[in-house]
């Protein structure tokens, strides 16, 4: 058998270099603002006081390296902000991600009057701004905490109305993401797991939630930065330091009526990325992970 | 198990996709379902599957009306064009689906796995995703699935479109020996003619919703109903020549420019009318010969075992199966000769058979 080679131009030295090089250097121009600011903050909690990227002792010599800025640590106001944080982010990695997950299966599957309506209204909502929604949603906790025992897990100045807020006004962009996974799922599976004796419900827990995980890792990890840097929402719906989440913590530190220590702000700034990191961690397998094969064309 | 469609229609909106299906299977019949895309037939499927509910009609399984009830509770076991195969789970969870859902003991699970599997020789596949798989085992694993649970009903969609040719032969005698061993009541949707035709034992040939014919393969190559059927079975399809049909002294004959062709009686009596007609031929019922029609060579095929050659007559194309050793080329002079026997007549209006209607 004949073997055909084609003849490309060889490129040699300094134009293959620069081909390969050049990329590089324009991408990492341009994130380099956002690296160096990573790189002052990591740098700042652990130092005195800093000029540039320098950390400076008293003396104004480099050095003055201290764990002071830390200190916050062993402050309880953090810990229950940290908790607040936790409780906000997770609950609406749980509470979205389930509803968001049902109502997009609905609305890509299932035929109903109304469908069309409620996609387009939920995209509409999406559009609307949390801060024109303030006041509506102030009074709608007011009317929450009247109501007894419930009122006072998820009414004005608690934690969970505070989650219970920022899980519906996340929940549009949840449907419609979900909706768009559902909808890349092919009717075939679905038929096939009716007939094979499957109710719904099973359907949709034991053949369909599988295959979208790479989608609800993504949900799960947009929702749970959302929530853990909501600031609007947890500021104006709390009132003191009981409830406040870490965003609003920070604002209280670097926005009382003291000298701001932005080192100490740095250092809690950098307490609050760690949770992040951890939760990518975790998810980015799922996220990268994408089921593949099983079905091939049909629709 | 029977099946009857009695009146079977399915309309979203102005949309029709079944138009009052009228036919029943018998038990142990494999049945085809042969139509272009969008004519209907895997909407009639899906129906006795229980997947669509029907706008309005009748279906019964052994007499019994069925049209409310659940898929799973039809026991019908169905398989996909796409496979449909659950990609997160192996090929053993694939096949044991049916029966984890039917909350079969496991052990007896195990053992109806590993019988089906042998029998659609993926057994050594058990443990691999379906991504690990070839088309051809992804199919077999899906035929699995659907034999598992022991259906009385199979149903078919396209499942060999997806495959390459060698496969589609091979997987067609398999699926066909498979439905003979097991007698399970089988109704298989498909294009493909010749898929219909070597494994029905009859073919409704379906047409914008409505059933064009229902019968027996062989009925429906020779005495094709309606021009439809005419066109769509048989392969390469058949040639139509508008003709007009006269009497001469005593025989009928088939005219056209260049073209004059004594009839036998029977067919020529039925196919003399006062308006020209449509002559259908098949290209294997023409061959070359040293008398006959005129005609010149305007594309040669070579198909293999035969050339299929385009011959022109006087503007009228006829398509005629020839020995390749003829050696035909483009521009050749040659002589037709048409087995009369088998030639059909149609009615342009109507497009019904002027000879078996």
């Amino acid at each position: 058998m004949d073997t055909t080679t084609f003849e490309t131009e060889p490129t040699y030295g300094l134009r293959r270099v620069l081909g390969q090089l050049i990329p590089y250097v324009l991408l990492t121009i341009s994130i380099l603002p956002i690296v160096i600011g990573y790189v002052w903050i990591f740098v700042a909690t652990f130092s005195l006081r800093t000029e540039g990227l320098l950390p400076k002792d008293a003396n104004g010599n480099i050095g003055g390296w201290t764990l002071q800025n830390w200190t916050f640590l062993n402050d309880p106001a953090v810990w229950r902000a940290t908790l607040n944080s936790l409780i906000i982010a997770v609950g609406m990695v749980v509470g979205v991600g389930a509803i968001s997950s049902l109502t997009g299966y609905a609305l890509s599957r299932m035929n109903f009057t109304g469908r069309k309506g409620f996609l387009s209204i939920t995209l509409i909502l999406h559009a609307f701004r949390p801060e024109m929604l303030l006041i509506a949603i102030f009074q709608v906790l007011l009317f929450i905490g009247g109501i007894p025992v419930i009122g006072s897990l998820f009414g004005f100045n608690t934690v969970g109305g505070v989650a219970l807020v920022m899980i519906t006004l996340d929940l549009p962009l949840g449907v419609w993401l979900m909706k768009g996974f559902f909808d890349n799922i092919s009717w075939d599976m679905e038929r096939a797991a009716l007939i094979d004796g499957a109710s719904r419900f099973r359907v949709w827990w034991e053949i369909i939630i599988p295959q979208i995980k790479p989608g609800l890792a993504a949900l799960a990890i947009f929702t749970f930065i959302t929530g853990w840097n909501a600031y609007l929402i947890p500021f104006t719906f709390t009132v003191g330091s009981k409830v406040a989440n870490l965003p609003v913590l920070l604002n209280q530190f670097s926005g009382d009526t003291s000298l701001v220590s932005w080192n100490r702000v740095a250092a809690l700034g950098l307490f609050q990325l760690i949770p992040i990191i951890i939760f990518f961690i975790f998810t980015q397998e799922m996220l990268l992970n994408i089921y593949s094969g099983g079905t091939k064309g049909g629709a | 198990m029977r099946v009857e469609l009695e009146n079977l229609t399915k309309r979203w909106g102005d949309a029709i996709g079944a138009d009052g299906v009228n036919l029943e299977v018998d038990h142990g019949e494999f049945v085809a379902f042969l139509g272009p895309s969008g004519c209907g037939k895997t909407t009639t499927l899906l129906m006795i599957a229980g997947i669509y509910k029907p706008t309005a009609g009748v279906i019964r399984f052994d007499g019994q009306v069925v049209n409310k009830l659940a898929p799973k509770d039809r026991n019908i076991g169905m398989v996909f064009q796409s496979y449909a195969l659950y990609p997160h789970m192996n090929v053993f969870q694939n096949i044991s689906y049916p029966l984890k859902l039917k909350k079969v003991p496991q052990e007896e699970m195990r053992k109806r796995v590993e019988r089906v599997a042998e029998m659609m020789g993926i057994g050594h596949l058990l443990d691999r995703k379906p991504a690990q798989l070839s088309g051809g085992q992804q199919q077999r694993v899906a035929l699995g699935r659907a034999l598992v649970k022991e259906p009385q009903l199979l149903l078919f969609d396209e499942p060999l479109s997806n495959l390459d040719a060698r496969l589609r032969l091979s997987m067609r005698s398999e699926i066909k020996r498979l439905q003979l061993d097991l007698g399970i009541t089988s109704i298989y949707v498909t294009h493909d003619q010749v898929e219909a035709m070597t494994m029905a034992d009859r073919i409704a040939v379906m047409k914008d919703g409505k059933v064009q014919a229902y019968d027996r393969p062989e009925e429906l190559y020779d005495r094709p109903r309606t021009l439809f059927i005419a066109g769509f079975i048989g392969n390469p399809p058949m040639n139509f020549v508008d003709v007009e049909v006269v009497q001469v002294d005593n025989t009928f004959h088939a005219r056209r420019q260049g073209l004059d062709l004594p009839l036998p009686a029977d067919r020529g009596e039925k196919a003399a009318q006062d308006r020209p007609v449509i002559m259908g031929i098949r290209p294997e019922d023409v061959s070359i010969a040293d008398e006959g029609i005129a005609g010149e060579v305007y594309v040669v095929e070579p198909l293999g075992r035969d050339d299929l050659v385009d011959v022109q007559i006087n503007g009228a194309h006829l398509r005629v199966l020839a020995d390749p050793a003829l050696n035909l080329r483009i521009g050749d002079q040659v002589k037709l000769k048409i087995n009369t026997d088998k030639v059909q007549f149609f009615d342009p209006q109507t497009e019904l058979s002027l000879l078996w209607n």
